[in-house]
């Protein structure tokens, strides 16, 4: 071979002369240069060439007996479909209108005969560079197409595995009305809701800076961090530190999560917010009354935890107030005109609801007619939370899977806190995850959990604090109650909690006897009127009737030593 | 360019001007103008006189310069904002970072 092969190695050409002489001639030319030849001496073989053949580039005679050049330039590039096969005619032709009807037949270029080594060299090799620039960009879009399907079937993958990590909860529970972004996409929002082992509830809104994939990513923690702590008993402030302790540490610094926590106490009839970056939550009275609550916190994952201010408002409520929490998605959503519905929309939306319509609907109406539109944005979340009784809820489902491990029946333990920790930290939790160690007790955590606060809030707030407990049922007096146990928190030298646990298997379940001794002065119990009388009495010097009511119905057994700081429980379960 | 930056006239404080909306696509050049300001600058202010608009984006941009400006020990002040932009900073409580003013 006297010529080297071309640029990109041999290709596969054909050609479709009528002339054997000249077809003769093209062949050997080509061949020389290293390519290799499919030869057709007319339109009709030249396509059936082309099917068998799949040549890379064609040369066709113009006129040809049995389907002349044009006709079979159209089938072959017919034929070809998406894949850039150049055409090229070669003829003696030289007229305008001639050679521009070559082209529109699908042509895209002329070599004139006679034939000439080095033009048809040099043409060869620009179009072969246009056949593999177009294969080069059409392999570049099909890898595009591939990749997206890919990622959006990574996303459809990976949102189940969010959702189900961060399943809704209690969400559909009947005192919290919804509106969240559509399963399909990862907006950066997020809700929460999780019933708490004692009663009450915890919900979570939060958004992220940022959409898709990193939003996501940094929303898992937190939705693993809200359930488990919550279904251990930590309350709302607890769970927002950590949750901002964990962000802090896993986000880059650009990266935040804005967040409400609502934590609901049905039986105290209290709600308390913690608001960090999200528009204003609203207070939404039975009488239809609206009061707006602000962020007064930094997003979390922004600030040190030695910085962070978890210290959630604290708003007493009545059965029927309804909270409602919204993403800036809300106050966003524009109008036609472009116009955002704003805060000025929330607040006309929430004031001017008419009376008996719930306010969810009321501010989803106003969206719906401000917006134009029935469907929102992905980034809209918006989630209302009513108070109401807690005998209404009692069918909530548990928040976690019981683990199917073995574990003890027959143990003893003595915990007791101490000094400054009485003030700085809830045993609760670590309490009721120790007694959830013994198989099958885990089905009554809410009953544990609701025996363990109630000794333990009134051996802290009573006991050790001698906080009466009357003040916190008139609305002057619980503001004080509250500014005084966190005044009295800090005056805790010399005092003591401790938890004495016994628990023993029993054929039919289980006996645990718990005894909650504190340092404070006790109580006259012997004439305390929910000891004494049958009946249920309302309040008392030290225990609030209600935590007493509780605490009598749940056990076996109640005696008080001491006078009154010590508190022998013992409760008994069934399988 | 939306963003300008110049010297205060002492030379101490590095001024960023950000003119239309403070928002993602800014990112790049909002990030080269603090880091190529110079290795003497004391203080930053964030000019937001011609800024229309401020999303989230940005806000974690401003953070990040808080970081580069050293944290905690950081001096950033953000100016004239109009109402907009103000009350997304009062809404994520950013004055308890940032001077604004």
């Amino acid at each position: 071979m006297d010529e080297p092969a071309v640029e990109s190695g041999p290709l596969k050409i054909l050609i479709a002369d009528d002339s054997d002489s000249d077809r003769l001639i093209l062949k050997t030319l080509l061949r020389r240069l290293g390519h290799l030849v499919l030869d057709a001496a007319n339109g009709e073989e030249a396509v059936a060439l082309f099917r068998s053949g799949a040549p890379d580039l064609v040369l066709l005679d113009a006129m040809m007996p049995a389907m002349d050049g044009l006709e079979a330039a159209q089938e072959i590039k017919r034929l070809a479909g998406e894949r850039m096969v150049p055409v090229i005619f070669i003829s003696s032709l030289s007229e305008a209108e001639d050679l521009a009807r070559c082209l529109e037949a699908g042509g895209d270029g002329f070599l004139s005969k006679p034939y000439n080594r080095v033009m048809i060299k040099a043409k060869i090799n620009a179009f072969n560079r246009m056949r593999l620039m177009h294969q080069a960009l059409s392999d570049q879009r099909d890898l595009m197409h591939e990749r997206n399907r890919q990622l959006l079937e990574e996303q459809y993958v990976a949102r189940r595995v969010f959702d189900n990590v961060a399943h809704t909860g209690c969400l559909d529970a009947p005192n919290i009305r919804y509106h969240a972004s559509p399963l399909s996409v990862f907006s950066g929002d997020v809700l929460f809701a999780s019933p708490r082992p004692a009663g009450g509830m915890l919900v979570f809104t939060g958004d992220f800076t940022g959409h898709g994939l990193p939003a996501a990513i940094g929303a898992m923690p937190v939705a693993e961090t809200f359930y488990g702590m919550a279904s251990k008993g930590f309350d709302g402030s607890d769970i927002l530190q950590e949750i901002n302790q964990k962000l802090v540490r896993i986000l880059p610094k650009d990266m935040f999560c804005c967040g409400t926590m609502l934590e609901a106490d049905f039986t105290l009839s209290q709600l308390k917010v913690w608001n960090g970056g999200l528009p204003d939550g609203w207070l939404v009275r039975a009488s239809g009354e609206g009061f707006s609550l602000p962020s007064r916190h930094l997003p979390l994952g922004i600030l040190n935890a030695d910085e962070f201010n978890a210290d959630m408002e604290i708003i007493r409520t009545l059965p029927g107030d309804r909270l409602i929490l919204m993403t800036d998605g809300v106050l966003e959503c524009s109008s036609e005109e472009g116009q955002p519905f704003g805060e000025q929309g929330v607040r006309r939306a929430v004031e001017s609801a008419a009376s008996g319509q719930h306010p969810f609907d009321a501010l989803m109406n106003a969206i719906q007619g401000f917006t134009g539109r029935q469907k929102f944005g992905d980034d809209l979340t918006l989630c209302c939370l009513e108070m109401v009784d807690q005998e209404g809820l009692s069918a909530l489902p548990e928040g976690t899977a019981p683990s199917t491990l073995a574990g003890p029946t027959e143990w003893k333990c003595v915990y007791e806190i101490r000094e400054r920790t009485l003030g700085e930290f809830s045993p609760l939790p670590l309490l009721l995850h120790i007694c959830m160690e013994v198989p099958g007790l885990r089905r009554k955590s809410g009953e544990i959990y609701t025996l363990l606060s109630e000794l333990y809030n009134n051996a802290l707030e009573h006991g050790v604090l001698e906080l009466p407990s009357e003040w916190k049922y008139t609305p002057e007096g619980f503001g004080r109650y509250y500014s005084e146990r966190t005044a009295r928190l800090s005056m805790v030298s010399g005092h003591y909690i401790r938890f004495s646990f016994h628990h023993e298997p029993k054929q039919w379940g289980g006996r645990l006897r718990v005894v909650c001794e504190d340092s404070g002065q006790g109580f006259d119990f012997e004439n305390h009127p929910v000891l004494q009388a049958t009946e249920m009495a309302q309040s008392g010097p030290r225990y609030a009737g209600r935590g007493l009511v509780l605490l009598k119905r749940l056990a076996e057994s109640i005696r008080f030593h001491e006078q009154g700081s010590r508190v022998d429980i013992i409760y008994d379960w069934y399988f | 360019m939306p963003i300008h930056t110049r010297r205060s006239h002492d030379g101490q404080a590095l001024i960023i001007r950000i003119e239309g909306r403070f928002d993602f696509s800014t990112h790049q050049a909002f990030r080269d103008a603090y880091e190529h300001g110079g290795t003497d600058v004391r203080n930053y202010v964030v000019d937001l006189s011609d800024a229309t608009y401020l999303d989230s984006s940005a806000l974690g941009m401003l953070l990040l310069l808080r970081d580069y400006a050293g944290g905690d020990n950081a001096s950033i002040a953000i100016e004239n904002c109009n109402n907009d932009v103000r009350k997304i900073l009062t809404i994520s409580n950013f004055e308890q970072l940032f001077t604004i003013r």
